[in-house]
């Protein structure tokens, strides 16, 4: 097994995801196979392979500092569960992660 | 017998910052939104960084160049590749739950600046401090906690994102620094190249210059670290040294009565000028870096790479090294004609224009400057031009007018500027012997008791001669001559 379920649980804990035991318990066996199933990748011969970042062979996509305004922020705004008047209105902080 | 009292043990500080510099670019790193300070809430939002299904953010290419630009004039690496990556936390200020930054592969590593430090006789100390890494990343959103000022205690949060997604370089020193001023000198001299280089305003006010702390204390001699504390919330260069001070302090006692120092962040409080615990849980972060799909890496091209190098202006530190060694001017001289790049330049036209450079230091940072404080005004806005302020230097040196006269015609040459020889055309200096002597044989005649005085040996009252030569001649009478004909005449 390549994953444990205290790693689930931390994994949970750091996506705000609240799990019950059973499932917990099921996504460490689930998760496990995933890994399991990547793991054959490494049986591939990769030490004259260049490492990378991206699938795709691209790189320096810029663009230009050129102001374009977004004209449907009332449309942003709709989208929140809450807002109070140009501001979006959050619950109650708890705690900080950062 | 006796016994030694145990020696004290002496305790140094080791401190490192980190630095966000927002970039005065028009839009946002990744999207075409103003980046402007002072809009009305979420004025300056788009989907791209909101954060919304199927959107794609491509990196603006001026914070590209400002980043490689400060990594040269920070003397640093710039990476041949580098990429962006997520950071994912949750807070209510991002609305992707993940901060696009960089992580293993940074545009910029291993630079240093050099600080210099002038003390009250005017010996200036250099030190040079490392610059661990430089990378571009955007800025989270502002809240607006309701119901008070404090986390604690709000009901509920009010959440601006115009600021998400600013350009912002962050900027890690190497620990390098051991007091409160070295510190704060690091961060201004951080700020000065930023503005030399037109990359950032800095301003502390409008968080466009935002440092971070990290303090620990150490017996002297020991090699390990001690436990480092980070503390944020300074506004203001002065802020940040006298944080660092108390830190250093609070440390060193507790550290002396035994104590352990807690791993932890802590606020500066300016109202009480104390340093307090967030009391925030460390080690529950875990960011779970991952490279950004969405951004393609970069790559510097080394021609790229000197172009942008052969745009650097002269930085403040060659500057100041200049002024001393090739103008002769003071430690303290360089470094206050240095602090504003402007200035700098202002100063340079003048001396390029035939002024000598003390004396043109001494216009600029005397009366200039009190001119450019009291009207609130930066010395590009100023009706004198370096120009004519070198024609002024050079009418008094080759006295055609006094430096009374000079001091005199300022204040409309700064307002309305002009030529300074049409100016003085009669105020010019009086070096006409034969002029002066009659002048000053009416003076002695109308002060009879005064000259009485003098020849009974109060020779003081030279001075009071010369005053009545200058008040009867509005200031233009050379003074070494009319004190060399006053002295003559006294004494006959």
């Amino acid at each position: 097994m390549s994953i444990d379920r205290e790693q689930v649980h931390k994994v949970a804990l750091l996506a705000r995801l609240e799990l019950t035991p059973e499932e917990e318990e099921l996504f460490t066996t689930q998760m496990g196979s995933m890994l399991d199933y990547f793991q054959q990748l490494s049986e591939l011969d990769v030490s004259n392979v260049q490492p990378t970042t991206r699938a795709i062979d691209v790189s320096n996509i810029t663009r230009i500092d050129e102001l374009n305004p977004f004209a449907e922020r009332e449309a942003i705004l709709k989208n929140a569960p809450d807002q109070d008047g140009d501001f979006f209105k959050v619950p109650q902080i708890l705690g900080s992660d950062e | 017998m006796t016994t030694a009292a145990p020696a004290k043990t002496k305790y140094e500080a080791i401190i490192g910052l980190e630095t966000h510099c927002q970039l005065s670019t028009a839009t946002k790193i990744f999207c075409n939104c103003s980046t402007k300070f002072g809009a009305a809430p979420n004025e300056n939002v788009c989907p791209i960084c909101m954060g919304m299904p199927g959107v794609l953010p491509v990196l603006n290419q001026k914070v590209l160049e400002y980043a490689v630009k400060a990594g040269l004039a920070l003397n640093a690496e710039i990476a041949s590749y580098s990429k962006f990556d997520r950071k994912q936390y949750f807070y209510p200020d991002l609305p992707k739950n993940y901060q696009i930054s960089q992580y293993d592969l940074p545009i910029c590593e291993h630079g240093w600046l050099e600080i210099e430090l002038v003390d009250e006789e005017g010996n200036a100390t250099r030190k040079k401090i490392g610059i661990t890494r430089l990378h571009m990343e955007e800025d989270a959103g502002k809240l607006v906690h309701a119901g008070s000022d404090r986390l604690s205690g709000s009901t509920y949060s009010l959440v601006d994102f115009n600021r998400t997604g600013v350009p912002l370089l962050e900027i890690v020193s190497e620990p390098d620094m051991r007091s409160g001023q070295e510190a704060a000198e690091y961060a201004q001299e951080l700020r000065r190249i930023m503005r030399y280089l037109g990359v950032s305003d800095g301003n502390m006010q409008e968080g466009s210059l935002r440092c971070d702390v990290n303090v620990s204390v150490r017996p002297v001699g020991q090699k390990e670290f001690g436990t480092k504390v980070e503390i944020k919330n300074m506004n203001s260069f002065s802020a940040i040294q006298r944080a660092i001070d108390y830190e250093i302090e609070r440390q060193t006692a507790a550290l002396e009565a035994g104590e352990k120092i807690v791993q932890e962040t802590r606020l500066w409080e300016e109202g009480s000028q104390r340093t307090v615990s967030m009391r925030i849980k460390e080690g529950s972060s875990d960011y779970r870096y991952f490279p950004e799909p969405d951004l393609a890496p970069i790559e510097v091209s080394a021609e790229q790479k000197q172009n942008w190098k052969e745009e650097l202006p002269e930085l403040p530190a060659a500057k100041r090294h200049r002024y001393e060694s090739e103008l002769g001017l003071s430690a303290y001289d360089a470094r206050v004609l240095t602090d504003d790049r402007a200035v700098a330049e202002y100063f340079e036209a003048a001396i390029a224009n035939g002024a000598s450079p003390k004396q043109a230091a001494n216009w600029v940072m005397g009366d200039i400057t009190a001119y450019l404080n009291n009207e609130k005004l930066s010395i590009t806005e100023i009706a004198l031009k370096p120009d004519t302020l070198a024609e002024l230097i050079s009418l008094i040196e080759d006295k055609t007018i006094s430096g009374k006269i000079a001091k005199e015609i300022l204040p409309e040459l700064l307002t309305k500027g002009g030529s300074v020889k049409e100016m003085v055309k009669d105020k010019g200096l009086i070096s006409d012997p034969a002029v002066l002597e009659s002048l000053i044989d009416k003076i002695l005649a109308a002060n009879p008791k005064e000259l009485e005085q003098y020849r009974n040996g109060k020779t003081k009252l030279l001075g009071f001669f010369v005053g009545q030569m200058m008040k009867e001649t509005n200031g233009r009478a050379d003074p070494q001559l009319t004190n060399q004909l006053l002295a003559k005449k006294l004494q006959s």
